[in-house]
């Protein structure tokens, strides 16, 4: 789908040890397919079905995603910080899409 | 401006993702009769589905915290947050935490897969409710073991479309 625009909110430092908390946001109508159009006829489903957060290769978090997520789907976790890196966030779309975001973590 | 890369897949399939692709398979045909054309699913379609993908294991109450508002002026984004008291150590975590809506057409809202990297087993979501109903949490220990808890929702205009 086109126009799609991940968004991620990380710190940009944290102390060795801490819980650091992270919030994606992407914009996307996610589509239900339980709404019907104007003729009655159902609306095919398109909606983004996984998220997966990684950090220098490890998965931290991932989530399976159904109809029944909000447009624009928001996603808040958590990670504890153990060593500097690269988060990479990677949504699945139902059309195969596939969008990614990158973001930096100093840990001293 | 965040970088968008549009690709379509060219790696080899897993064995890992054709489990979870038969796994996708086994809800869907759980979901049939729940297609649309059916109005809602009920308390009892959700603890099918909990039975049949946590292989029976009787959930136990406790651990979680629902978080979510008592009363939801907009069922189109209705806040939601799971807390799970657990160390999070590489023996004793929380794999999962799966939510369902009982009167939504369809019970499933979504997975979160956490790893003892997690820290805390927490996170949160926004979901579309279709009405007033209960919303269940149920996570899976890395023991194995399962959790629920369970939760009303009043919503005062529905969200799942129509």
């Amino acid at each position: 789908m086109a126009g799609v625009r991940p968004r991620v909110r990380v710190p940009k430092e944290a102390a060795k040890g801490e819980v650091v908390e992270i919030k994606t946001l992407i914009s996307h109508q996610m589509e239900s397919g339980q709404r019907r159009d104007s003729k009655g006829e159902i609306i095919p489903r398109q909606i983004i079905n996984t998220f997966t957060c990684t950090f220098n290769g490890d998965e931290v978090f991932s989530a399976d995603w159904h109809g029944a997520i909000s447009a624009n789907p928001y996603m808040q976790f958590f990670m504890t910080a153990e060593e500097s890196g690269t988060f990479e966030f990677t949504w699945k779309d139902d059309d195969g899409s596939v969008y990614t975001e990158t973001a930096e973590l100093t840990v001293n | 401006m965040a970088q968008v890369r549009l690709t379509t897949r060219t790696v080899p399939v897993t064995r890992r993702e054709i489990l979870r692709f038969a796994g996708i398979g086994l809800i869907a045909a759980a979901a049939v009769p729940l297609a649309p054309g059916r109005a809602s699913a009920t308390a009892d379609d959700v603890s099918a589905i909990v039975a049949e993908r946590f292989g029976g294991a009787e959930p136990k109450e406790g651990r979680i915290d629902l978080v979510l508002p008592e009363i939801a002026e907009n069922g189109n984004t209705v806040p939601v947050s799971v807390r799970i008291d657990s160390p999070m150590t590489t023996n004793d975590y929380v794999k999962s935490v799966s939510i369902f809506a009982e009167g939504n057409p369809l019970p499933e809202v979504a997975t979160f897969r956490f790893t003892p990297r997690s820290g805390v087993a927490e996170a949160s979501t926004r979901m579309r409710l279709a009405g007033t109903q209960n919303v269940v949490a149920v996570a899976q220990m890395s023991d194995g073991s399962v959790y629920m808890a369970k939760k009303e929702v009043k919503v005062t205009i529905g969200g799942c479309g129509g």
